[in-house]
This record gives C-alpha cells, sequence and structure tokens, in this order.
C-alpha cells in the first residue's frame, strides 16, 4: 500500500478533485457558488445560532414585554432598545428567534431526509436487484403511498401518533414524530429512482464478474451497486431537503407541528400571519424571506447538481 | 390491452382495500372508541351495549368486512367531534373542495403545459430563463405563504378581492356552487391560483424536462434530417412523445391538488373537506381522518384510471 | 456531373480542456451512382464528415474551415432556414438504430406521407401511393397494409427498409448512410447492404457509407476514403486501397482484419501511432502454477442443457409463456482446447456461456469440471472451488468495469474474495498483474474512465488471471472494439492458450474470429445445437444447410492486400 499512497499525496488528490469535471463545472458556474455560499452561511448561522444570535429568545429573563412591537432598526418607544429585525409581541428579538428557529427547521429536514433516504435506498437496492415478489410488493407499496401526497401522509401519521400519544408526552415527542412523518412520507422518491438505477446496473457485466468470482448478494448490492447509484440519490436528496423544510414549516403553519416552546421557522411565520394586517409586518416578512432564501439557495444546488452530473447534457 | 385495463382495474381495488384497512385500523386501534364516544360518566353496560352495537366483540375479519360494506353504502361512521354522520358533513363540505381544485387543476395544466412547451422550444432565450428562474422560486415558495402574500397584495392592500370564505353561494339541490355569482367567482380567484401555483410549477418543469429529452432522441434527428419543419417537429413529432409521461404524473400532481387544498383551505378559511380534516387532525377525530382518506383514495383511484385509458390512447404500442 | 465537393473540411468542438478537431482538413468527392466507403476506427471522424454535411452537427461543433459544395452549390455555411430546403429533398441520411430512428406513436404511413407531402407537395390520395410503391421498393410485403402499422410491429430489418424508404421519399441526389447495419444479423445486414447498392445503380444516387467493418466496405463500396483521428490518410477505388494499400494507417488496419479463408499464427501488428503495448506473457508463465490433467479426459463437460425464460408472465398458473434459450445442448471441452460456439444473435450462445459459469441457475442438465459436479449450489465446496478455476472476459469493456472502482480493488477482489492473497502481498501482486499486461503498476490508483477501450480490456484480462485459473470463458471479447485494438486482445488470448495452456470457451458471432481462434466450433441455432466440427473442417465442408448459409454470408475480403500477414 505505502508505494501506492506516496503517488497519491493528499496535495495530488485535492488537486485532482478541484479539476474533476464537477468541481470545474462548480467554479463556473455563479449561480452554483451564490446558492452554496448562502446555504453554508445559513446552516452555519443556525448551528451556531447560541453564539451569533444576540438574545437568548427562549430565556425568559432576557425577555421585556415593554419592548413588544418594536419596528426593525428603530429605538423602541418605552425603553429605547434596538433591533436590527424588531420584535415580536413579547418583546423577542426577531432575528434571534429567526436563527434559533432555523435550527430547527434545518434539523427536522436533514434528520427526515436521512431517515427516507435510508430507508428509501435500501428498499430501492433490494427491489431493484431481487426483483420479482419482493420487487413487487416494496413497489405497490410505494405506488399507494405515492397516490397520497406526501403532506396528506405526514399529517395522518401525526394524527394517529398523536392518538397513540398521552397528552403530557406530546410536545415532547412532537419533534421526533414531525421527523418521522416527514421521512416515511419522503422515501418512495428514493426507492423509485434507486430501483430503476440498480436494475440498469445489475444488468451490467461488472455485477455478472462479481457474480462469478462468487461475491454474496449483500457485498454486490452495498459494495458494487450502491456507489454507482448515489449520484441521483445526491440530487434527490437535495431536492427533498428543501421540500422537507417547506413541509415542517406547513405543518407548523398548520399548527401540527413543533410545539410552540420550540418555534420553527413556520411557527414563526403563523405568529406573523396575525400581526401583518395589523401592520407589524416584520414578524411575519423575516421569517418569510429567510425560508424562501433557504428553499430557493437548496432548490437551486439541487437543480445545478442535477444538470452537472447528467451525462446526457454535456 | 383488455388485460392492461382489467389488471389495473383489479390493482386499484387493492389499493382500495388496503387503503380502507388503514382506515379500518385507525378506527380500531388509536385510541379507544368507547373512550372517544362515552363521556367519563359510564357504567358497565353502557359500555357493554356500545360496544355489541358497534360490532367490537366480533372478530377481526368480521369487523373488517362490516366496515367496508358499510363504507360502500356511504356508512362512515359518527364524528366524534360532532356528533353527526360523517358522510353528512363531507357530503356538506366536497362542493367547496372540488370547486376550488378543479379551478386550480385547469389552470396547473393550462399553464403549466404551455409554458413547459415554450421554455423547451426556446431552451437559451432570454424569456426561458427568466420563467425557469421564477418557476424555481415558486417550488421555493411554501403554499401557505403564496397565500397569504396574495390576501396582502389583492385584499388588504389593494382590496380588490376577498382574503377568505366562498363569497355568496349557490344551491342547487344539495350542490352549493359559487360559479353562479360574482362574488362566488372573485372568491375562487386567490385561493385557485395559490393551490395551483405549485403544481403548475412542477408540470411546466416536467413537461419542459420531457420535451428536451424527446428533442434528444434519434427520431427526432432523423426527422430533421427528412428537412421536415421546426414547427412539424416540435408539434407533431416531440409534443406527443412528450405527453406519455406527462399525463401519468399530471394525474398525481391532480390529485395532490385535492390534498394540498388542506393548506389552501386553511389560508383562506375555505369551508371545504380539507379543513375539516385539518381540524380533525387537531382533535383526533378518526372516524373523520378515515373517511377523508378513503374520499381521497377513490379520487386518486378513478383519477389514475382514466390517466391509464388515455394512455392507451396515445401510445399504439400498449393496444396490441 | 460531381453530386457532393467536400474540401478541407475542418470541424471543430470547443471544449474546457481546449479545442478538439475532430475532422481536420478532410477532402473528398461523391459522383452520381457511386457508394463512397468512409472507413475509419472511433474517434476518426467519419460520422462528424455525415453530420457537417446535413448541418446537423451538434453543439458546440460547427465548420471552422473548407468547404462543402452540393452540384457545384456551396452549402456549408447556409443559414437554418436554407439547409432545411434541402435536407430531405437533395441530401437524405439513414442512421445506425432503425429502433430509434422511427417515431413510435405515429404510423409508418403516417411518417411517410408526411416527408412525401412535404418534398413533392402531392394530395393525400397520390401521398399514399408513392408510399405504397416506395415500401414495395425497399422490399416489404403487403405495402398497403403495413402503412397502417406503427413501428413497433414491424422487425429491426424492416424498420431499416422503412428507414431507407423515407430517405427516398423526395428523389435525393446523395443518400449518408451511418453505420447502416451495425445493429443488424449478418443475413439481414447483407440484404440492406444489397439494397443500398441497387438503389446506387438504379436511380444514380451518389451514396456515401460511413462504416467501420472493413467486410462491408469491401464487399458494398466503389470508392473509400480512409480516416485517421480526423484526417484521410488515403483515398482511392476500393481495389486499389483495400488491395495495395499506400499509408502505413491503411496498411495496419487492413493487416488487423481477421480473414476468413485462411488461418494465421497471430495477427500481425504493424503498429501505427506508437499503440502497440507489450504483453509480458513470459513473466506470467514462469510464475503460473498448472495443475495436471490428464489430456485425454475432459476438462468440462456439459450434459443436456436447458434454461427457459418467462416472455408473457401470466398470473395463472401454467399460462405464462417461455422462450426457450438453450434446449438440450452438451459437449466436452478438452484441457487446452479453445472451443468456440457461434450463432446469430438469440441462438443462445451466451446463454450457454452464462449457465455453465453459474451466472443463471439450470433449468436441467449438467455442468462437470475437472470430474466434479459443479452445477449443484448446495454443493458449497465444489462451487466456490470452480469459481476459482474458472474466469470470465466480457463483451463490453466499458460495463465489465465497476466505473467507481479504483484499478487496484477492482483486480484485488477476486484475490480477497479466494483469500489467496492479503494486505501488502496483495497489492504488490496486483502491480505484477498490471507490469505483465502492459499498463504499469501506476496504473492501480486510477478509474476505469482514464483507460481507452483496450486497455480496459486488458484491466478484465488482469483480473481473470487474479485467481490463475484453468478455465477462461470470452463471450464475444472484442466485438465492441476497433480491429486493430481487437487484433492485440486476440493475439493476448492466442498466448495465454500457448503458454498457460488454458482452456477456453469462446462465444462469438464473427466467424472469421472464430476460425483464428477455436479449435473445434459449436453452431447454435434458436437455442439448439447444430453442428459440432474442427474448426477446419467446418469451414471447409460445413454439413448443415444453416451453417453454409452462415459461411456465404460471411464477407469474403478477397481483394485485401496480404501484406504483413503471419500465415
Amino acid at each position: 500500500m505505502s508505494e501506492l499512497q506516496n503517488t497519491l499525496s493528499f496535495g495530488n488528490r485535492l488537486k485532482r478533485t478541484w479539476n474533476s469535471d464537477l468541481c470545474w463545472r462548480f467554479r463556473h458556474s455563479p449561480v452554483a457558488i451564490i446558492s452554496f455560499a448562502v446555504t453554508l452561511l445559513l446552516v452555519l448561522s443556525a448551528v451556531f445560532a447560541p453564539i451569533v444570535a444576540p438574545y437568548n429568545p427562549f430565556d425568559p429573563g432576557s425577555l421585556n414585554l415593554m419592548n413588544g412591537f418594536t419596528p426593525p432598526s428603530t429605538p423602541n418607544a418605552f425603553t429605547g432598545d434596538q433591533f436590527l429585525l424588531g420584535t415580536d409581541d413579547q418583546g423577542r428579538d426577531i432575528l434571534s428567534t429567526i436563527l434559533y428557529g432555523m435550527r430547527i427547521s434545518l434539523f427536522v429536514g436533514f434528520a427526515a431526509v436521512s431517515l427516507g433516504m435510508f430507508i428509501g435506498v435500501t428498499l430501492g437496492l433490494i427491489a431493484g436487484y431481487f426483483g420479482g415478489i419482493i420487487d413487487a410488493i416494496i413497489m405497490r407499496i410505494a405506488d399507494i403511498q405515492l397516490t397520497f401526497p406526501s403532506i396528506l401522509v405526514a399529517l395522518l401519521i401525526f394524527g394517529v401518533a398523536k392518538g397513540f400519544t398521552p397528552v403530557e408526552y406530546r410536545d415532547e415527542v412532537a419533534l421526533w414524530v414531525l421527523i418521522i412523518a416527514i421521512g416515511l412520507s419522503d422515501w418512495v422518491q428514493f426507492a423509485r429512482v434507486v430501483r430503476g438505477a440498480t436494475l440498469v446496473e445489475k444488468n451490467k457485466e461488472y455485477v455478472q464478474a462479481a457474480r462469478l468470482i462468487g461475491r454474496s448478494s449483500g457485498s454486490i448490492i452495498f459494495g458494487h451497486i450502491l456507489r454507482n447509484v448515489m449520484s441521483p440519490v445526491l440530487v434527490i436528496a437535495t431536492i427533498s431537503l428543501a421540500l422537507a423544510i417547506i413541509a415542517e414549516a406547513t405543518l407548523s403553519f398548520l399548527g401540527v407541528g413543533v410545539p410552540p416552546t420550540q418555534p420553527s421557522l413556520g411557527t414563526l411565520i403563523r405568529i406573523g400571519q396575525g400581526f401583518l394586517f395589523s401592520g407589524e409586518w416584520w414578524i411575519l416578512l423575516f421569517p418569510a424571506v429567510t425560508l424562501l432564501s433557504l428553499a430557493l439557495a437548496v432548490n437551486l444546488m439541487g437543480d445545478w447538481l442535477r444538470d452537472a452530473l447528467n451525462p446526457k447534457l454535456k | 390491452m383488455f388485460s392492461f385495463l382489467i389488471r389495473r382495474v383489479l390493482q386499484a381495488g387493492l389499493v382500495l382495500l388496503i387503503v380502507g384497512f388503514v382506515a379500518f385500523s385507525m378506527f380500531n386501534f388509536v385510541g379507544d372508541p368507547i373512550d372517544n364516544m362515552l363521556g367519563t360518566e359510564r357504567t358497565q353496560a353502557d359500555i357493554d351495549r356500545l360496544r355489541t352495537q358497534l360490532g367490537l366483540d366480533q372478530p377481526f375479519v368480521v369487523q373488517y368486512w362490516k366496515f367496508l360494506a358499510n363504507a360502500v353504502e356511504g356508512n362512515l361512521g359518527v364524528s366524534y367531534r360532532q356528533g353527526r354522520p360523517v358522510a353528512e358533513i363531507i357530503a356538506e363540505r366536497a362542493p367547496a373542495t372540488l370547486e376550488l381544485a378543479t379551478v386550480s387543476a385547469l389552470f396547473a395544466v393550462g399553464v403549466g403545459v404551455l409554458l413547459g412547451i415554450y421554455t423547451a422550444i426556446r431552451r437559451d432565450g432570454l424569456v426561458s430563463h427568466i420563467i425557469m428562474s421564477v418557476s424555481l422560486i415558486g417550488v421555493s415558495l411554501p403554499t401557505f405563504l403564496i397565500g397569504i402574500l396574495l390576501i396582502y397584495l389583492f385584499s388588504v392592500e389593494l382590496d380588490w378581492l376577498p382574503s377568505f370564505g366562498r363569497g355568496e353561494v349557490t344551491d342547487l339541490g344539495g350542490w352549493t356552487t359559487g360559479f353562479l355569482t360574482t362574488s362566488g367567482l372573485k372568491a375562487l380567484i386567490l385561493p385557485g391560483i395559490t393551490l395551483g401555483l405549485f403544481q403548475m410549477t412542477l408540470i411546466m418543469r416536467l413537461v419542459r424536462s420531457e420535451m428536451l429529452e424527446v428533442l434528444r432522441q434519434d427520431y427526432i434527428r432523423f426527422a430533421r434530417a427528412r428537412g421536415l419543419s421546426e414547427k412539424a417537429i416540435n408539434f407533431r413529432h416531440a409534443l406527443k412523445n412528450t405527453l406519455v409521461p406527462v399525463i401519468t404524473v399530471t394525474g398525481l400532481q391532480l390529485g395532490s391538488i385535492i390534498a394540498f387544498a388542506i393548506i389552501t383551505e386553511t389560508v383562506f378559511q375555505w369551508p371545504g373537506v380539507g379543513l375539516l380534516f385539518i381540524n380533525a387532525v387537531q382533535f383526533v377525530d378518526i372516524p373523520v381522518m378515515a373517511a377523508y382518506l378513503m374520499l381521497i383514495s377513490v379520487m386518486f383511484v378513478a383519477i389514475n384510471l382514466i390517466v391509464d385509458i388515455l394512455y392507451v390512447a396515445i401510445d399504439p404500442r400498449l393496444r396490441s | 456531373m460531381t453530386l457532393l465537393d467536400i474540401q478541407n473540411l475542418t470541424v471543430e468542438y470547443p471544449s474546457r480542456h481546449g479545442v478538439f478537431k475532430a475532422v481536420s482538413g478532410a477532402s473528398l468527392t461523391v459522383e452520381p451512382g457511386e457508394i463512397h466507403g468512409l472507413v475509419g476506427e472511433s474517434g476518426a471522424g467519419k460520422s462528424t464528415i455525415g453530420a457537417a454535411i446535413m448541418g446537423l452537427l451538434e453543439r458546440p461543433g460547427h465548420i471552422a474551415g473548407g468547404t462543402i459544395a452540393f452540384k457545384s452549390d456551396l452549402i456549408s455555411g447556409l443559414d437554418a432556414v436554407a439547409m432545411q430546403d434541402l435536407r430531405g429533398k437533395k441530401i437524405s441520411m439513414i442512421f445506425q438504430d432503425p429502433l430509434t430512428s422511427l417515431n413510435p406513436l405515429l404510423t409508418v404511413g403516417e411518417q411517410l406521407m408526411e416527408t412525401i407531402s412535404l418534398h413533392l407537395g402531392l394530395s393525400q390520395n397520390a401521398a399514399q401511393q408513392r408510399a405504397t410503391a416506395l415500401l414495395e421498393r425497399v422490399g416489404i410485403p403487403d405495402p398497403a397494409l403495413r402503412l397502417r402499422q406503427y413501428p413497433h410491429q414491424y422487425s429491426g430489418g424492416m424498420r431499416q427498409r422503412v428507414v431507407i424508404a423515407l430517405a427516398l421519399c423526395s428523389e435525393p441526389d446523395v443518400i449518408i448512410a451511418d453505420e447502416p447495419t451495425t445493429a443488424l444479423d449478418v443475413a439481414v445486414q447483407a440484404q440492406i447492404l444489397d439494397l443500398i447498392k441497387d438503389l446506387a445503380r438504379e436511380r444514380q444516387v451518389g451514396v456515401i457509407l460511413v462504416t467501420h467493418d472493413m467486410g462491408v466496405i469491401a464487399d458494398t463500396t466503389d470508392r473509400v476514403t480512409v480516416m485517421y483521428r480526423g484526417e484521410v490518410v488515403e483515398s482511392g477505388t476500393t481495389a486499389q486501397v483495400m488491395g495495395a494499400p499506400n499509408h502505413a494507417y491503411t496498411k495496419s488496419l487492413i493487416a488487423a482484419v481477421p480473414r476468413p479463408q485462411v488461418k494465421l499464427k497471430r495477427f500481425s501488428q504493424i503498429s501505427y501511432g506508437g499503440r502497440e503495448t507489450r504483453f509480458a506473457i513470459e513473466d506470467i508463465a514462469r510464475n503460473w502454477t498448472r495443475v495436471e490433467t490428464q489430456a485425454d479426459t475432459p476438462l468440462l463437460s456439459v450434459r443436456n442443457l436447458e434454461k427457459r425464460f418467462p416472455i408473457a408472465k401470466s398470473i395463472f398458473p401454467g399460462h405464462s409463456t417461455y422462450l426457450t434459450a438453450v434446449d438440450d445442448v452438451s459437449f466436452d471441452i478438452m484441457p487446452g482446447e479453445v472451443f468456440g460456439v457461434v450463432g446469430e444473435s438469440g441462438s443462445g450462445k451466451s446463454t450457454v456461456a452464462r449457465l455453465i459459469s453459474g451466472l443463471y441457475p439450470l433449468d436441467k442438465g449438467t455442468v462437470e469440471f475437472a470430474g466434479q459436479i459443479v452445477s449443484d449450489p448446495r454443493d458449497k465446496a465444489a462451487v466456490m472451488q470452480f469459481r476459482r478455476d474458472i474466469q470470465m472476459i466480457f463483451q463490453d469493456p466499458y460495463s465489465s468495469l465497476n466505473p467507481r472502482m479504483r484499478v487496484l480493488d477492482i483486480i484485488a477482489e477476486p484475490i480477497r474474495h479466494h483469500k489467496i492473497l492479503s494486505g501488502s502481498a496483495l497489492t504488490k501482486r496486483v502491480h505484477e498483474l498490471l507490469e505483465q499486461v502492459g499498463l504499469g503498476a501506476a496504473a492501480a490508483a486510477k478509474f476505469p474512465h482514464e483507460f481507452s477501450g483496450g486497455q480496459r480490456q486488458r484491466i478484465s484480462i488482469a483480473r481473470a488471471l487474479a485467481t490463475q485459473p484453468r478455465f477462461l470463458i470470452c463471450d464475444e471479447p472484442t466485438s465492441a472494439l476497433d480491429v486493430s485494438i481487437q487484433a492485440q486482445i486476440l493475439n493476448i488470448l492466442k498466448d495465454l492458450q500457448d503458454h498457460l495452456g488454458l482452456t477456453m470457451l469462446f462465444i462469438s458471432h464473427d466467424l472469421p474470429v472464430v476460425r483464428q481462434m477455436c479449435d473445434r466450433v459449436a453452431v447454435m441455432q434458436k437455442g439448439r445445437l447444430l453442428e459440432l466440427q474442427d474448426t477446419e473442417t467446418l469451414f471447409a465442408a460445413p454439413q448443415t444447410d444453416y451453417t453454409k448459409e452462415l459461411l456465404t454470408l460471411m464477407p469474403h475480403l478477397e481483394g485485401l492486400s496480404d501484406e504483413g500477414l503471419d500465415i
């Protein structure tokens, strides 16, 4: 191994990655660079919200009800405090609630997509590789679920879970139920695409070569095929992330998502909706703009990735 | 072809049976129906009576069968929350949702297909690029936010259109319609656009990518090599081939319009089944949830059958 | 009058790696009634010339220099509208794959009549009559009925006839045929080429026939232009270029073509452009552990093989219909022998290879290897040993190597799986193998896409040799390769047999290749084994009518130069 490692030093690898087609396209696409930068900025500021945010909106000690409804960048009439993006009815700093809210939104989004991806990719590989009755069962379930839009599936799972949980625990488990509901509503996309790609891959001769050596089905599926079906998975995962963030916002907006004690972007918009018509536009506008920027940046990246990874469009 | 359709009908039946099973399981396992229907002051005799009355003492399969038979007859149980038969509540609410869904579907398909074709044919044009960029914003903007923005702009600021409700409706023998009054029609515009916008962008992007895919095919190159005009190539050769995959997905999208109506109805306080459902979820009103689920699945199955028939009509390969 | 006159044509494709010249400074002319062959290996730029004439270059490709004139009118650089007027009307084109060239949703009649009305302005009735006449001319029986059918109701050969009819709609002066028979079986191929020949004579159409197949060139064309990496290297009458080539590249190309009439010791490798790569067979042989075998007992014997595939599945048991892909096939292969199996597509030859190797489960029959039954999956020990002793070289070098694995891991996989070596000894072994097949140890760190088709096939060979097998299955090992690369790979296979005494099962549709490679040959048709003979006997005195027909359809290549052949 040592000889090989020497010829491929870290710097060399980095250089090769930098010059690879994907990287080259990335470097030459302003849209890709901007959307990547925006996503990175938003994710980082959400992750480091406790450091970045000017206030902790969930610390009752730092709240002053007198600061309620302070417009953006204007000193409060009573306290003289100034907030960049203004405050809500309870005097919470909007910027801080957005940063903390985005944490919840992103956490739910990433966790739900990971769950959906894990289930979908595994089932898709199995259905595509083994075919026959296993395939028929998995894909029939997928078809039936596809009949129901994800938001409805998520609502149903949410409703059923609510029925099962005693009232006093509902808030505690709500976040996890939300993740499971969105994740389970979204595996079908992955399964269908992975199954399709697996059907193509399994007939390629490299799979036959591996079978000829005597490799087991498991090692062929996960050692050989999986790495060849990852490009479409990556594209779907990106687009699903945007959809999951929107789904979370939607469910929270409908009042069935995360509890009000941990407001996500959707919850903030729901709260803001009540004040929009009475003139306090900032309570709605800034969370909405953040949500839009996040979803748009992720969607743009997904769109770009799909084109960049599509060999037909070269 | 006949066997293809028979198979599809059988599959549709299977889907309905499974959905029925899910709905039935919700009834049986989520919470205790007895708990839900009787108050805290109850005697064991009350419980036993209700148990027999609801057939809960019978074997599982028998209960399932009875549930299905009841559902077919239109007996969908009694709402825990309102105490009225679910079928009655749904019949009252359905026209509002169906009218809204129809308007949105026409908007989504009509505009979506046209823009999709346009952006595919003029793939490098400036207008196409603008449409594509705007459409990405459309996909990134949650439906409820679109609704709120439209209300703010057209109802609050401009005061042109109503911000909630159906306006004035006419009762046509149990079917209430908003199509016949000016205020009813005006009330449909904002929710119709809100509901249709997301589907429209999806359909547009789908039509575009399918058409670009078709335009790369050998038979298009060959048609070009035969000297056929761009018009004949785009509209006679490419469009028809584009429609084959588009129809399936569009069918699914149209079905999901009814489900997405949940959000739009919440934003616009539209008195349809979606609003009914969301309230049911909040209050764990299982009979209403189950009935809604079955209603949606019946519609889906119907739409899918129509899609299959269209498929056969378009693609000669399925006919032989 | 010259129909087409191309002078100094240069076509460029700008890309991030710089400007790629697909064609540089190519000149050629086409006269009425003449079939002009355009021959070369992949990447020679021959198809690009066809697309440039039609004005159908794929973006961002463009004509960067030179002229194309049609009947002395300049047509290079015409705008889209003017080109559209010319396309189909004066110059037509036929594509390679008849399965994808026709619109699946329109009837054949609709497609024909649309083109006829467009170019000739005929009424509906007159157009229909002309469409019927055209179908009849290209040899489609019952044309009136066939007009109302859709493309999927036609066979592959019939579709290619429809494509030709479409190209003839407006009496064009020039037809550009881009590999028109590559996707077809030999028998159909011969018919289509005859049709093109007849049309050229009968209507005085000028034809540019783009192909990689020297057999097609020698049997069909009047003049030929040889291309290499975008440049014309030689041009002249077919008899002159094929019989007495001047340019070194043409010589090497012709010498690499497998001959049907005579068995060569080795393929000659007059290399051109420094492409010859070493294959260190002596090094391999030195480290090879041979297993002693008795020369008079078969190494592999298969008995009564049968395999059925479901065509139409029915939900009712017993109602499914099956295709019997392999039907009662038995034969023995002796140690050190190269055993050929030939047949057209669908004959079941590849299925036999997959049944023997255990890639498909058997429906009936047995496979015995070195005296041990290996077709019973329950006998794990026997199967495991068999997996070590057999290896396979596949047809498509682009799909037989996992694109996301490094060459090191690809070659190491069989060694790891059979736990022969591990750690640094394993890496060392892989590097040795790569040196021996002529790629060098540095290749281990690369991915398959960094190699050409011939180099990939060498990686496949290295992988196959990794477990020191006794039996090698070659399934059309060279049919996806250019003819000069094919010669190299076939020589390597010959070396393996000579120096290591490897026993081989060699599957091919290409009779000349089979004659060069095999000791005995089995002919298969529709799943059955028709004839089994010593190779020389089979070619000299075929027994069955089917074999006789296959042999007549073989390209004859009589005018080809013998220079450099190792007879």
